[in-house]
């Protein structure tokens, strides 16, 4: 069964040093690593932050712009994972591995699957 | 007797029932439909040699109706049903149809899985595992039966959805479900026990309810002291029942209670269980409430009560889980102990340490304590501070009566 795991993190608190910043990604890729190769990974990118973020709504058949993320929140989506996990035990397992776990949160989202 | 059976098995049957089939919502209707037909057959055709078995092997055969009614996919259908009727048949074999202990276990942790809110988790629980009916939960916790039914097809659709496993934890997860498990437990009894007179027998079983949850767990976790503290805990608890509703139905303090009225068998069993928990140190709160609870009950009298022992297990509780009404309790148990002026001094630190002022119950101990003293003006005070600020109709009542009675004995009127 796949989950999204969304990492939400306060971009205010991004690492200020090139040396912390180095730290945080190397992490990140040991981690990534680690779950492909134990085959759980199927997808997963940081974001650029959400001063990069355009929001696109259509309606009346007019498509509307706008500058910034959808809404204002306390903490910001920062990347995402897509892994493959028996259940959700597992699932939250992995989570938790995730380096922004540990300063921000990660939701976990089943996959919706349809029966053609 | 199909009574009995249903309250004492609902939980053992569904249990099975989710390991066989391997769906929550399909396994809780199943095990309905069959219990149904039993109520509709049995007075007929007789009761069946193993009734527990009879329902299982009903619910099964319910189930594979409703998955050839339901599933879509005729290969996962067949292959669904075919499983199902293979473990039916390994099933037979064990007469007893006692089932795999580990399968209520695993219930217990699926209902109280973090990933549900925790009124969800409490619903679940008495619904699966103790066989309450919806309007049952509903009239306990005071919502409408809608708005608990919502709740429990919301939760068992979150399982579905996010595929919550329907597993004993790994070890290193163990203690920290496990203590979501007791929680969600105590939970359910405190509901049962703040009492609200006007549905008191719903509460009675719901105290009951969670302490056969209680000892659901003790017997499946053994070596889990806290276990027993909160069974024991309960018990003493819930032996003060009787004594504890005047005969105008209102609340009835431990002191004053008729300690004849106390059920002295369930004394007796939280007594043992206490000791037992005491001595696989470290103890929890759980055990350490339970001791208190234990020397409560020990005391012949209220007068008899060994203060001392209860302010020194509140100390340690106030170590391992502090929190303000542990001071407060402990400021309480120094009062009875040692002094009247110095528990009220220490609940005067507690008031400006934890700015309790909008805290009923800071209020009402203080209130206690000025009453004690004699100091009817400032008790006065106190106990109408608490009454703008408490909420439950049986401690209003009871801070009612104490502020007549105070206001009584004050030499100038009120003005």
């Amino acid at each position: 069964m796949q989950y999204m795991l969304l990492i939400y993190n306060d971009e205010t608190t991004r690492p200020s040093s090139a040396a912390e910043l180095d730290r945080l990604l190397g992490e990140y890729m040991a981690f990534t690593q680690d779950i492909v190769k134990s085959g759980h990974f199927k997808a997963g990118d940081p974001l650029e932050p959400t001063s990069s973020a355009t929001t696109v709504r259509v309606r009346d058949n007019r498509t509307l712009t706008t500058d910034g993320p959808f809404a204002e929140t306390k903490e910001q989506l920062g990347g995402y994972y897509l892994v493959e996990a028996k259940d959700l035990d597992e699932a939250i397992a992995i989570a938790a591995r995730i380096p922004g776990a540990r300063h921000g949160c990660i939701e976990v989202r089943p996959i919706r699957k349809f029966n053609r | 007797m199909l009574e009995q059976l249903y309250r004492d098995d609902f939980g053992r049957i569904v249990a099975s029932l989710i390991r066989l089939l391997g769906d929550f919502d399909l396994a809780e209707e199943a095990a309905q439909e069959a219990f149904a037909a039993a109520v509709e057959q049995w007075p007929g055709e007789g009761m069946p040699q193993n009734p527990r078995s009879w329902i299982i092997g009903t619910a099964r055969h319910k189930a594979v109706d409703r998955i050839r009614r339901q599933t879509r996919f005729a290969s996962k259908r067949d292959e669904l049903i075919r499983a199902i009727e293979e473990q039916g048949t390994a099933d037979d074999a064990d007469m007893t149809g006692n089932g795999f202990p580990d399968d209520r276990l695993r219930l217990i942790f699926t209902c109280c899985h973090p990933a549900l809110a925790a009124e969800a988790q409490v619903a679940l629980a008495l619904r699966t595992l103790c066989g309450l009916t919806t309007e049952e939960i509903a009239r306990a916790f005071l919502v409408p039966p809608a708005t608990m039914a919502q709740r429990l097809v919301r939760a068992k659709r979150k399982i579905r959805t996010a595929r919550i496993p329907f597993e004993i934890p790994p070890p290193e997860l163990l203690p920290e479900r496990i203590d979501a498990v007791m929680a969600v437990i105590y939970l359910v009894f405190n509901e049962g026990y703040a009492a609200s007179f006007g549905s008191a027998l719903v509460r009675a079983d719901l105290c009951a309810e969670a302490i056969r949850l209680g000892r659901i767990v003790c017997e499946l976790t053994p070596d889990n002291a806290e276990a027993r503290g909160l069974l024991a805990l309960m018990l003493l608890q819930d032996s003060r029942r009787a004594a504890r509703i005047g005969a105008d139905g209102d609340l009835v303090l431990l002191e004053d209670q008729d300690r004849t009225r106390w059920n002295h068998a369930q004394i007796g069993e939280g007594l043992a269980l206490v000791h037992s928990a005491l001595s696989s140190p470290p103890a929890g709160p759980y055990t350490i409430q339970a001791a208190i609870a234990s020397v409560h009950a020990r005391a012949p009298r209220a007068a008899d009560t060994d203060w001392r022992a209860i302010e020194a297990l509140y100390a340690y509780l106030m170590r391992i889980r502090p929190s303000p009404v542990v001071e407060l309790n402990h400021a309480v148990a120094v009062a009875m102990a040692t002094g009247l002026e110095e528990g009220l001094r220490m609940i005067e630190a507690i008031r400006v340490r934890h700015d309790l002022d909008g805290y009923h119950l800071m209020w009402a101990a203080r209130a206690d304590l000025l009453r004690r003293l004699e100091r009817w003006d400032e008790a006065a005070e106190s106990y109408g501070r608490a009454l703008t600020l408490a909420e439950a109709q049986p401690e209003r009542r009871f801070l009612q009566r104490r502020l007549t009675e105070v206001s009584a004995r004050r030499r100038r009127p009120l003005n």
